[in-house]
């Protein structure tokens, strides 16, 4: 029998402020973080939070990750010291491209001021790995640390990497999540000469309006345990991380197989991980970017998994409707919006959702917030999807908190 | 290249350490690197200030000899004249 992995921790910066209750009570409030064609921390002060060497050191992304980080570690009850034996947590901190604000800066350096002047911390800050090196760091975990890097697919990636970790006996506990910081001039021209960027600035995922995605900021870090352990401790569990399952398209280098039978099979696989049947998924936190491909693929691939009939009966919304596309750290970000949707049984809805596409026809919760009735007696359960340039899928399936 | 007194490199170096974490009420000539947590990276960064201002080329090698603040102040000097 598998081990079972609660979640104990959950942190976050993003858009809608600092902190994993801000960031789903503000959006169950119809908030958004976007403004001026981004989803910026604009209130995070990482001195607020970190010493001078920690700013100095890191790059925005690592920056995010670490105050995430501190904020799960704190509600896990780690505060003293991590309750189990440091070799046995691991730390895995995903991140779409990592400390690209760096290597720009780095680039004017170099060539108005030669190479002598570069910083000795260009590639310490820009490098992918650099915020799983900083939160092992600062927290003493000596588990398996690494990047994962899986362009819009990370955060996710990383949660099922730590996840497998545990269950196989690899780790007893894990903090794990994932941080982007890509709102710079070369990011915005990259993406926005692929056309994936919203023109009109407008995240509206799954509406016939929809054109493209507004790129955002931030991060999402939760501590996982094993389940027995973490009950013994007496921890307070927020939910469980049930199943993951991940799949490739090898079709296009940015668009998602149109047929969705590749992200199907991901959902599939993390339900059949976490032993549970299409009735009983009461709430789908979307990948939904407010792109015509994406939106309309997922669409089609939560029908092929969940068949067409169960799936217009499960309400799905899309966290990118309040605070934008968080890339590498969306995947972790939109797991801790899942946790505390699951845990307070309040959908927040698609902001910005108001005229339906034909082709697109799941209930994606306009308008306001509504509660979440589970399927059955037990806690309710979710999936929760992620989908990257380069074709990577995956799906994790999340539980709320014993009831 | 005008004259450098000790007291200017000393202030610089003070200055250039307190900006890497250090409270600058704590950075006299006689504490130690590693009592002010000043690592490696830290150092290489201050011999780009030392290099710019000074022109004076601190190498890794020679980073390794320094303890103090008041040795790495004694060398730019000596190196400056």
């Amino acid at each position: 029998m598998k081990r079972r992995v609660v979640v104990t921790g959950l942190g976050a910066v993003t858009p809608l402020g600092v902190g994993a209750a801000p960031l789903h009570e503000r959006w169950a409030e119809g908030k958004s973080g976007i403004a001026d064609r981004a989803g910026a921390c604009r209130d995070f002060d990482p001195g607020e939070f970190l010493s001078v060497k920690e700013v100095r050191r890191l790059d925005r992304f690592a920056q995010f990750a670490l105050v995430a980080a501190g904020e799960a570690i704190a509600q896990a009850g780690w505060g003293e010291g991590p309750p189990y034996d440091s070799m046995r947590i691991g730390c895995v901190i995903a991140t779409g491209i990592g400390g690209q604000a760096t290597v720009e800066a780095q680039l004017d350096v170099l060539r108005e001021r030669g190479p002598r002047m570069v910083s000795p911390l260009g590639i310490p800050q820009y490098m992918p790995n650099a915020a799983a090196a900083a939160v092992s760091m600062k927290y003493h975990l000596q588990g398996q640390t690494f990047g994962v890097v899986s362009a819009c697919s990370g955060g996710a990636h990383a949660l099922g990497c730590a996840l497998r970790m545990i269950q196989y006996g690899d780790a007893d506990a894990a903090v794990v999540g994932g941080s982007e910081a890509t709102l710079t001039p070369f990011a915005f021209a990259c993406f926005d000469r692929m056309e994936a960027l919203s023109p009109t600035g407008i995240s509206r995922p799954f509406d016939l309006r929809r054109d493209g995605f507004v790129m955002g900021e931030g991060s999402g870090v939760l501590v996982l345990e094993e389940a027995s352990a973490a009950q013994a401790r007496g921890a307070t569990i927020l939910g469980e991380l049930a199943g993951y399952g991940s799949t490739a398209d090898a079709y296009h280098l940015t668009a998602p197989a149109p047929d969705g039978r590749p992200a199907a099979r991901a959902i599939e696989l993390a339900l059949n991980d976490a032993g549970l049947t299409p009735e009983g998924v009461d709430y789908v936190n979307a990948h939904g970017t407010s792109t015509q491909l994406n939106d309309a693929a997922e669409t089609r691939a939560l029908k092929v998994a969940l068949g067409e009939e169960r799936a217009r009966r499960i309400p799905v919304s899309s966290t990118k409707s309040a605070i934008g596309h968080l890339l590498g750290a969306a995947g972790a970000v939109e797991a801790v919006a899942t946790i505390e949707t699951l845990r307070t049984r309040v959908i927040p809805p698609t902001l910005g959702y108001e005229v339906p596409d034909p082709e697109l026809d799941l209930d994606y919760v306009p308008g306001e917030a509504r509660p979440l009735l589970p399927s059955n007696g037990g806690p309710p359960a979710a999936i929760s999807n992620s989908f990257a340039f380069g074709g990577h899928n995956v799906t994790l399936v999340i539980k709320g908190p014993p009831v | 290249m005008p004259a450098v007194t000790v007291e200017q490199v000393e202030a610089r170096v003070i200055e250039t350490l307190a900006s890497f974490g250090p409270d600058a009420d704590q950075i006299t000539r006689s504490s130690t690197f590693e009592e002010l947590d000043i690592d490696s990276l830290d150092l290489v960064e201050l011999a780009q200030v030392v290099e710019d201002e000074y022109g004076v080329v601190l190498k890794g090698e020679d980073m390794k000899e320094l303890r103090t603040v008041g040795d790495a102040t004694d060398m730019i000097v000596s190196r400056a004249e």
